[in-house]
Formats: C-alpha cells, structure tokens, sequence
C-alpha cells in the first residue's frame, strides 16, 4: 500500500452475474456493502486484497474502495462512484435497491 | 436489406461455439480473467459498474422487424426488458449474466445479428447516415458500401490487433447526419465531373480526450478504389502508430504527429502497391449488395388524410414538423420515432415498445428500421396517408414525443449510472433538462445537447451545439460547458465556456443560458447555433457566469 492508503472495503463484481459485491471477514463474498470488512490498516488491507484476488473463479477484478464507518459501526463508501455501485443506477429502480 | 449467406452464418455460429467453451472455461476456473477478457471483449461483452453489458451490433443502424422482435425477446428473457440504443448504432443489454450469453449470441445469430468486433482494437460496427435510401438529398445509398466495408472487415486478418479502435462512418448525402468528419474513417459520396459516383475521404477525426475534426486525404476516391484505399490506410496506420501510449494510439495523433501531407504521402504509395491484388471480386460482390438494397415498391395513394391532420389536429401537427424529414419519393416521408420522451433515459426503448414498432414498421413502414447515433430510432419509408394512423398508434405506446432535434433530443451516454470509465451521470441530467424544457422547446427551436460522462466523449458533447462533460472534481460530479459545436458537414468543436457546475447546478446554468439565447436571438427564427455565431461566447459566459 502507498502512503495515500484509507481505510476502505475490498468489492468486486460477482464473476457469474456481474453484481456488485463486497469480501466480508469471513472471506465470502456479499451483495451488502455493510457485511463488507472494514480494514483500517494498510498492511492488513493488502494482505486481505492478496487474499480475496485468489478468489478470481468467483468475481472479477477485486480492489479496495474508500470508505468510512457509520454511526452503526458498518462500512459506507465515500466516494459518488463506489455509494452508486451500492445502490445501482439512478434511472431505474432495479439495480440493488429493488431487493 | 442484406441477408446474410452460409459463410456469414457460419462464421457468426462458430464464433459462439468457440465463445460458449471460453465461458465454460473461465467459469470452471480455466481462464483467469486476464486471460478471458481479450475474449469477452471480441465478443461485445463488457464489464460495467453493477453487471456484464452486452453490446450488439447493427450495422450501418439497419434492422428489420423480425430482428426488432428478436432484441424484445432477448430483453425478455435474459435482460431487464429493455435495450438501450447507442451514439455507434448499436444496442446495448445492461444485465446480462455471464452464462447466458451464448445463448442470447444464438438467438441473435437466428434473426443474422451478432456482437462481433463492438469492441476491441479493430475495425468496429461500421456506421452510416441513419436515412440512407430514403433522403432526398441523397447521391446514392451508401449502406451496400458499407455492407461491403462490414465484410471486408469482418475478422481482417491484418486489421484484428491494431494500434486502436477505428471507427468508419458513411454519408451518401451532403447533409452530413452520420457526424464523419469526426470519426476514424469519413465517407462522404460525391459525384466527379462525368457524374459518376465515388467518395470524399476523411482521416483522423474523432472526439474523446484529444477532439480532432478529420481532414481531407482524398478529395475524390472513384468507388472501384474504395476498398484498396481503405486498406492502404489502415495498413500505414497498423505500421506507424503509437502502441506504446493508449492516449496517443488513435490514428488522428498518428496525422497529427507525422503530418497530413506525409500521411498522405505514405497512404498513397501504399495504395499503389496494393491496388493491382484487388481484381475487381470486391466490385462484383458491391453489384450484388446494391440489389439487396434496393428500394421498396413505393405505393401510389392518397395523401389527403396527412395534410388534413396537419390543419385540424395540433399534435399531430407538431409532430410533423419536428419528427418527419423530406423523402425522396414526394409521397412519403422518413420518420424519426424519439426515444426521447421527457423524464426518460434517452435512447432506451422497452420490448412492448419494441414490438409495436416492428408491427407499425410491417404495417405502413415497408419492413425497414433504423436506429440513428442520436438514439433514436427511424422508420425510413412512410406513405404520408399512412402517418396520421401511424402517429396514433406511436402515441398510444409513448412513441410520439414531438422533439427532434429540440433541446430534449439529447444524446447522452449511459455515464455512471452505468459506465465503468464514468466520471459522472450524464442520463439524470438529461432527464432533468429535457423535463424542465419541455414545454418550451418549440419555442427555443434547433438545439443539439449532447451529454458526456467522461472525456471519452461517447455522448458527442464536442460537436454539441451545446455540450456537457461530466467530471470528477475532488470526490464530487462536477459538468463543464462547451458551446459552439456542430456535428455536420461544417464540423466544428465546441469551446470551453469556464469552470464546471456542480450536479445540483447545472439545470439552473442551463436555464440561464437559454434565457441569454432568447433574449439575445435577433428573431424567433435564429437558432442558437446562428445567435452564438453572430454574438459570440461572451454574452453565453456572462450568463453562465456573471452571477457566482
């Protein structure tokens, strides 16, 4: 990790249905970004990224997204880009938010 | 329309073979991902955001009401019921799910469609004015040379791993509607002195993050030459241009760097070498095309009932004017069907829709469709005592939205409600403007919006008369103005008005905009293009600007 590491959450799309997906502590993987492993720590964020790309036969192209804790204690992205992947597209109602 | 033969069948059904194992395989844990795209991507399938998009294919934006019908089952039965229709003349599925896309590749290859080269750095879906065969400024019907280009490109085996995408667009008008100028490759027909037909040719225009307007390395090309020449300059460009930087490896840094006359140069003496192998096949094969095109058996009727529509019945009267463009049969009329409806996403259209037009298209359109790179689509040869009915039958499926070429007739690219290279959304905010304008727009007249969510400009916002570019601007969407632009003949870049507008205040920045050009125009009659040509950007910035 370079020195610009923030806490975040490891995502990726699922391999067979493309859906947005997020590596829990469990090392599964899940629809809901709030199951999604908080790393904080930069040493343990690339360890846990080495750990979730071995997963390459069930999603695509994991990476580390920012993202900080909610008052609840569960993962939200910061960034416009990685709240829209939480939710799916603005212009239909039939990405994540439709479940 | 053409229809495909053996060898085409049987190429497109080999290729889902070899595509279905790829699958297999990368779902077994046989291909890593590294090893699956190169293949996912010859085959139209891409990445985005929340799922797979599957991109198909429809050459020179011609389809027929079977393959209409084809796209709604597919939407139906694999995707979320709707297709989205792109600035390329393709058609885009934004859920499909990896295990079934050979089976959705089977099902187009069973109406003559397919995905092959909509991606990938080779020649990609060739594209032509979306009224060729029925405009009436038309020279000739350019689509049996761009069915031959389609063929000729189709797996080239010297053309599959170029530098870059390259993009090829035809116009058999003088109206440039196929925006070539700013592609790759721009064909525009002309007659030489005797009459005959042949082309202008154009080199290195495009958009994206480098906007190049094309120049001119032919000014005419006898139509027997087209297919040399077209390969001498690929040939030089898969030679000389840049591998070594992505950003730089489009053939219009190719021109720019070694210079039109030395391009020019090298193109021409590649083309005398590889002139003499062309033995005439590819002219005989463009005779038979030419048949495949021909026109439809024109009907003689009455035309009474469409002009009586257009005294007694105001909608529809609006309708004409903005949605019906002259044919070259006196009695008929080309109609554009917007898949613009105020508050929608442009170019979407949902299979009950679908169907409609494939029936309408059967009923009173001689079976022919076209899609055009403004997302809308085209019933190209209607009998004017045909478009009263026609029109109601449009409106009752939310079909006849009167607003082609007004400030709702956005292009905008899917941006990042979608789009894994996004920077920002560009549909909400073309559905914001084309919502707050709506009743509005006849009185504003001709403007083109065109929205990008990226510098990659797959939403044409350069040549907008106004354009929109989405960015990200420290962790917020943020849209910048360009003004001036025109996607014609007279290709033009728009110009950058000043710093970018939040989400939130981009509808307001257009509003005033607007309010300067209607106060500013010198009559209800001059467009926007025409006012800021005569005033210039200041009075546009004022208004943008003055207030922050």
């Amino acid at each position: 990790m370079s020195k610009s590491f923030r806490p975040g959450v490891i995502t990726a799309n699922d391999l067979r249905n493309g859906e947005v997906v997020y590596f829990t502590a469990a090392d599964h993987w899940s629809s809901d970004h709030t199951q999604a492993e908080w790393l904080a720590d930069a040493a343990q964020a690339a360890q846990r990224l080495n750990r979730a790309q071995q997963d390459s036969h069930i999603v695509v192209d994991p990476y580390l997204a920012e993202a900080q804790r909610n008052a609840a204690g569960e993962p939200e992205p910061t960034h416009f880009r990685e709240q829209f992947r939480t939710r799916g597209p603005s212009n239909y109602w039939h990405g994540k938010q439709a479940a | 329309m053409y229809s495909y033969q053996p060898f085409d069948k049987a190429f497109v059904r080999r290729r889902i073979t070899q595509f279905r194992e790829q699958i297999r395989r990368r779902l077994d844990g046989s291909l890593t991902e590294e090893e699956f795209k190169p293949f996912r991507l010859m085959n139209g399938l891409y990445m985005q955001l929340h799922a797979y998009m599957l991109r198909v294919a429809i050459p020179y934006g011609t389809f027929s009401p079977a393959q209409l019908r084809q796209m709604a089952y597919i939407a139906d039965r694999w995707d979320k019921g709707y297709g989205h229709f792109t600035t390329r003349q393709n058609i885009q599925y934004n859920w499909p799910q990896l295990d079934n896309v050979a089976d959705i590749l089977e099902a187009l290859a069973d109406v003559d469609m397919h995905a092959i080269q909509t991606s990938g750095n080779c020649i990609r879906n060739v594209t032509a004015d979306h009224f060729a065969g029925a405009a009436a400024d038309e020279i000739e019907d350019p689509r049996p040379t761009a069915e031959l280009i389609r063929q000729w490109s189709t797996d080239h085996p010297e053309f599959m791993f170029l530098p870059r995408k390259f993009k090829i667009a035809l116009t058999g008008s003088p109206q440039d509607r196929a925006v070539t100028r700013a592609h790759d490759i721009g064909l525009q027909m002309q007659r030489d002195a005797t009459g005959a037909p042949g082309y202008t040719v154009i080199v290195g225009g495009g958009l994206g993050r480098t906007p190049v307007i094309g120049q001119v390395i032919r000014e005419f090309l006898p139509k027997a030459e087209l297919l040399p020449y077209l390969e001498a300059i690929l040939s030089v460009y898969n030679s000389i241009g840049r591998r070594d930087n992505l950003y730089k490896a489009r053939i219009k840094i190719t021109v720019q760097q070694v210079g039109l006359e030395a391009f020019r140069a090298q193109v021409e003496e590649r083309f005398q070498r590889i002139r003499p192998h062309f033995s005439g096949v590819d002219q005989a094969l463009l005779t038979e095309l030419e048949a495949a095109f021909a026109p439809p058996e024109y009907q003689t009727a009455d035309t009474s009932a469409f002009d009586q529509a257009r005294q007694q019945d105001p909608i529809f009267n609006a309708w004409a004017g903005t949605n019906l463009h002259p044919h070259k049969h006196p009695d008929y009329a080309i109609v554009t069907v917007s898949l613009k409806a105020h508050g929608q996403t442009p170019g979407d259209i949902n299979s009950h829709q679908m169907r409609v037009l494939a029936d309408l298209a059967e009923t009173c359109g001689h079976s022919d469709l076209r899609a055009s790179h403004e997302q809308n689509l085209i019933l190209p040869h209607v009998h004017k005592g045909d478009l009263p009915a026609l029109h109601a039958a449009l409106r009752e499926h939310g079909l006849a939205t009167a607003n082609i070429g007004l400030i709702s007739d956005i292009i905008a690219c899917p941006g990042m409600d979608y789009c894994s290279l996004a920077m920002a959304r560009s549909i909400p905010i073309a559905q914001q403007i084309a919502q707050r304008f709506d009743e509005l727009e006849h009185q504003i007249g001709p403007l083109k919006v065109k929205i990008s969510g990226c510098i990659n400009a797959c939403g044409h916002h350069h040549v907008g008369h106004i354009g929109i570019l989405g960015m990200d601007r420290g962790g917020v969407e943020s849209y910048q103005i360009t003004l001036g632009g025109d996607h014609t003949e007279q290709a033009t870049l728009g110009k950058r008005t000043g710093q970018g507008f939040s989400y939130e205040d981009i509808l307001p920045a257009m509003e005033r905009l607007i309010q300067a050009y209607l106060a500013q125009r010198s009559t209800a009659d001059e467009s926007f293009t025409d006012t800021y040509r005569r005033l210039g950007p200041a009075p546009f910035k004022t208004a943008l600007y003055a207030h922050v």
